[in-house]
């Protein structure tokens, strides 16, 4: 068949980070025939970077904490559309898969009764907003990220799953009934093509900050579970908010945790002043995520920014000594020593908001299974595909995550994935077998390019996609310069889809990887700015400022983005919780 | 785990500890016979020294150490680099070699020192 | 403009390695190696290394820079560069897939080895399992391994015996669960470290101390394992 290799599994998940792994070990422990495809070795996926923590209300500092609590502070963070069904689910199971973490083995901090130890994080409150700052963050010092990557990595080992370490995944299958039956993957170091059949393929592939100029993302976040959904013609969801992290080091991009300002860091300005008193009076610097990184942005605009460019901020932490410092957040001196040549004992630390996190995705259940959805409206399952952690919209985060939210997505619907991965695999999954013309469609982009002749070079044409994204579809967006925009992408697309490889060879080919990727981070990008464009109204990470105000009554809804014809749509977003009453949308202020 | 059965003791602690336990009996062998050397020593006294029961006993533990010091020792340099990995398959036969030579000469050593002590 | 000097060879043209000069325009800035690195990939696609995460967090891009193993991605040009010529090699002692790429199977076997997971058989509570800062503390300086190999790469010992000896990062992991109060499997961890490979081929070089990028002390936690096994076994 089509002259490649086929490898068979029951369950294939795409993506070595937090969520693939969660979802393999469960998978893995069932005893199905799992195999984790990741093209990176797995504790190099980008969750290792998490550093604050995983939100969850396990009752350790505050023993009448309630998940309850944690859900409503979703929901306002979402600005209301997050699913309440998903929330409820990741906010009532996170206890327990945090639970399991610990036993697992998850070095976290502790308390002085030997618990978990939690910090406060920002958009976190006590009684449904009515009592206070919570400290909710489950943290392991400011490495959590890294600890609970390689407790899964670890996890799996004792479980036996099979790894494809540096391995890439290119395109999906899909038979001739529009399941999807398997992924086009190629052995980095050899080079060898192959098609990896699956009853179950399970997208945990990250985002695709690399979209943007400047982010906190790691090189590999090029987004590549989204482009192989929108070439296989599935759409995404919520694809225009992305999270602008309040505390990226200036020039470097690199994350500055959250965890700081829970610990008593504040942002000030060049005149010494904490600024975001006057924005959020109530939560100040512990404020939404969406709400700092504005505040920010226009303080820098006024003319209030730090540094000869006045176009940064600074982050002060000296004020909580060297002991606090060093022991609660020991990664963050030493990440803005190197980066910032700025030692936080003694100086601040000079952020700016950095694009962070994709809150859309591939639309999906709470059991992990994609969505799209029919010409009457009505959700469709798509058979065969799955999608967890950063690449999924289940959707947990609507218009804005709140920090420490994201690893808990990860281990709450990976888990939840693989859960119900095994009871189908139980139930017997039947799909028809991929024909050869269809696996040959899997595999028209890497032989096209394989063939390509001429063309521009890649690092330049994702310079400038990164630079366009970068300067039209920031923290606060503009019709007009958003079309603009729009345009260039346009001119963009066949530029990249005839972009140089010259180096043809097989053995450890980055080259034609990266150009692989750059076909995925544009049709992230393009998905983002049609999208952004299409939602007329401001809503949590999404600011307009020709639309100030948020629209509830045309705009209380996902967007949805059908890439065959670049049409934008809307989905309802779930408002029906199965335990609690349903949190209605308010005017949210911190 | 790898099993050595050329090894000394066959287990890493106790090759460990022999080492260091030899190194120290080796030492003070040395102080002792230095401090002698230091007083100034002739061929009476010498003689004298090494009549004594308890000295001979010292020299020889002092011979064993050096035995099992040595082939502690010889044994890491010849399994670090007389290998297979660095050499290909006559690695492994010079290793053999090697370590058949050297268990000979301290073999000999060790039968050469209690003829002197009690010949 | 800065010389650097690159390890090149593709197996699939080159009969054997070669170095390959490229005069890169940093322009005045003290940019990290990583930096340089994308800068010559810019112009010539086909140099190949690892890399992810850009902040030393993640181990991708452990390089030998003039001559030290460390992270490419947070070793300064002031740090590494003396006499502005900067040449970038391979880790040591590992087989090169090709230019930058080295196959990391051997160093990831070691780990393997180890048993590098929680080991406690008793039935879980419904909530975490209680630890005390105090045993919490002893974690410290062992769980932020980040497995770049840097420190293995630049032991003899690991160079001679990459099979059998487990190597300073291998061990760090071990001692990080031998020192884990949650962990209930102390006596088989410690048979299984006690031959003469495992863990007594380190002789003390501390070059594992001097080259880790996160600032860890292997040689300190293979100290601990030894004096562990001599009391387990006096």
């Amino acid at each position: 068949m089509s002259g490649i290799r086929t490898i068979s599994f029951d369950g294939v998940i795409v993506g070595g980070g937090g969520a693939g792994m969660r979802a393999a070990l469960q998978l893995a422990q069932s005893g199905y025939k799992t195999a984790v495809i990741s093209k990176v070795f797995p504790t190099r996926s980008h969750t290792v970077s998490a550093q604050g923590g995983i939100t969850c209300a396990i009752a350790s500092d505050d023993p009448n904490d309630d998940w309850r609590w944690h859900m409503y502070d979703t929901v306002k963070g979402s600005d209301y559309i997050g699913d309440q069904d998903a929330i409820e689910y990741m906010c009532s199971e996170g206890p327990q898969a945090v639970f399991e973490l610990e036993h697992m083995g998850l070095p976290f901090s502790r308390t002085e009764e030997g618990r978990i130890y939690q910090r406060p994080f920002g958009g976190q409150s006590k009684n449904f907003g009515e009592g206070g700052q919570a400290a909710r963050t489950c943290a392991a010092a400011d490495r959590t990220g890294h600890a609970l990557l390689h407790t899964l990595y670890q996890g799996n080992m004792k479980n036996n799953t099979v790894f494809f370490n540096e391995w890439y995944a290119t395109d999906l299958v899909k038979n001739q009934d529009g399941a999807v039956v398997g992924v086009i993957a190629i052995c980095m170091e050899t080079g060898e093509t192959v098609y990896v059949k699956s009853k179950a393929t399970v997208f945990a592939t990250g985002g695709a900050g690399r979209i943007y100029a400047s982010t906190t993302n790691a090189h590999i976040n090029t987004g590549d579970g989204v482009g192989m959904a929108l070439r296989a013609g599935f759409p995404v969801q919520d694809i225009e908010m992305w999270q602008f992290h309040p505390t990226g080091i200036h020039g470097a991009g690199t994350l500055v945790t959250e965890g700081c300002r829970g610990e008593g860091g504040y942002l000030i300005n060049k005149d010494g002043e904490r600024f975001m008193e006057r924005y959020a009076p109530n939560a100040k610097d512990l404020a939404g995520r969406d709400v700092v990184a504005r505040s920010m942005v226009l303080e820098i605009i006024e003319g209030r920014g730090c540094g000869p460019e006045g176009d940064h901020v600074f982050l002060k932490l000296d004020h909580l000594g060297e002991e606090v410092l060093e022991s609660r957040l020991p990664g963050i001196c030493e990440l803005s020593r190197t980066f910032a040549h700025a030692d936080p004992v003694k100086e601040p630390i000079p952020v700016v908001p950095t694009c962070h996190y994709m809150m859309g995705g591939i639309p999906t259940n709470v059991h992990g299974q994609a969505l799209t959805v029919d010409a009457s409206g009505n959700d469709q399952i798509i058979p065969g595909l799955y999608a967890c952690g950063e690449v999924a919209c289940v959707s947990v985060h609507g218009a804005n995550r709140l920090g420490g939210n994201s690893l808990l997505d990860l281990v709450v619907f990976g888990r939840a994935s693989g859960l119900y991965i095994e009871n189908a695999l139980r139930d017997g999954i039947e799909l028809r077998d991929a024909s050869e013309s269809d696996i040959e469609q899997g595999m028209a982009r890497l032989d096209k390019l394989n063939s390509s002749t001429g063309g521009e070079n890649v690092a330049e044409l994702r310079k400038e996609l990164q630079n366009t994204m970068q300067n039209h579809f920031g923290v606060f967006r503009n019709g007009e310069f958003m079309r603009e925009g729009i345009k260039k992408l346009d001119d963009l697309r066949g530029r990249i889809d005839s972009a140089n490889l010259s180096d043809k060879s097989m053995a450890y080919n980055t080259a034609r990887i990266e150009a692989l990727e750059l076909h995925n981070l544009f049709e992230v990008a393009e998905a983002t700015a049609i999208t952004a464009e299409a939602r007329n109204e401001s809503r949590g990470a999404h600011a307009r400022e020709d639309f100030q105000e948020r629209d509830d009554e045309n705009w209380l809804c996902h967007s949805m983005y059908y890439p065959a014809d670049k049409r934008v749509g809307k989905r309802a977003v779930n408002f029906e919780p199965k335990t609690v009453d349903t949190f209605q949308p308010k005017i949210r202020t911190y | 785990m790898v099993r050595s059965v050329t090894s000394f003791g066959r287990s890493g602690v106790s090759d460990w500890l022999l080492q260091r336990v030899s190194g120290v009996i080796l030492l003070a062998y040395f102080l002792c016979i230095g401090s002698a050397l230091v007083g100034g020593v002739d061929y009476l006294s010498w003689r004298d020294m090494f009549e004594g029961t308890g000295m001979r006993v010292f020299t020889l533990l002092a011979i064993l150490s050096l035995a099992a010091h040595a082939w502690i020792g010889m044994w890491a340099v010849s399994t670090d680099y007389m290998t297979e990995r660095l050499m290909g398959k006559k690695g492994n036969v010079l290793r053999i070699a090697f370590q058949i030579a050297c268990s000979l000469v301290i073999f000999v050593y060790v039968i050469w020192g209690v003829q002197i002590l009690w010949g | 403009m800065l010389q650097v000097s690159i390890y090149r060879y593709n197996p699939e043209t080159d009969s054997e390695p070669s170095m390959q000069d490229f005069q890169v325009d940093t322009g005045g800035k003290d940019l990290m190696v990583l930096d340089v690195l994308e800068l010559i990939k810019s112009q010539d696609t086909t140099v190949s290394y690892r890399r992810s995460c850009r902040e030393g967090v993640c181990g991708s891009d452990g390089l030998n820079m003039n001559g030290k193993n460390g992270l490419a991605c947070i070793t300064p040009l002031s740090e590494t560069v003396k006499g502005n010529k900067l040449v970038v090699r391979p880790l040591p002692g590992l087989p090169v897939i090709r230019d930058l790429v080295v196959d990391m199977s051997m160093f990831y076997a070691q780990y393997e080895k180890v048993q590098p997971y929680l080991i406690n058989d008793t039935p879980a509570p419904a909530i975490e399992r209680l630890q005390s800062p105090e045993d919490r503390e002893k974690l410290d300086g062992l769980y932020e391994c980040i497995l770049c190999a840097c420190c293995s790469t630049a032991c003899p010992s690991f160079w001679w015996n990459p099979d059998r000896f487990i190597g300073p990062s291998g061990l760090l992991q071990a001692y990080r669960f031998l020192a884990d109060s949650r962990d209930l499997a102390t006596d088989e961890r410690l048979s299984r470290l006690d031959d003469p490979f495992s863990v007594f081929r380190c002789h003390g070089i501390q070059n594992c101390i001097n080259v880790c990028p996160k600032g860890l002390n292997p040689t300190r936690a293979i100290g601990h394992i030894r004096n562990m096994l001599l009391a387990r076994a006096t």
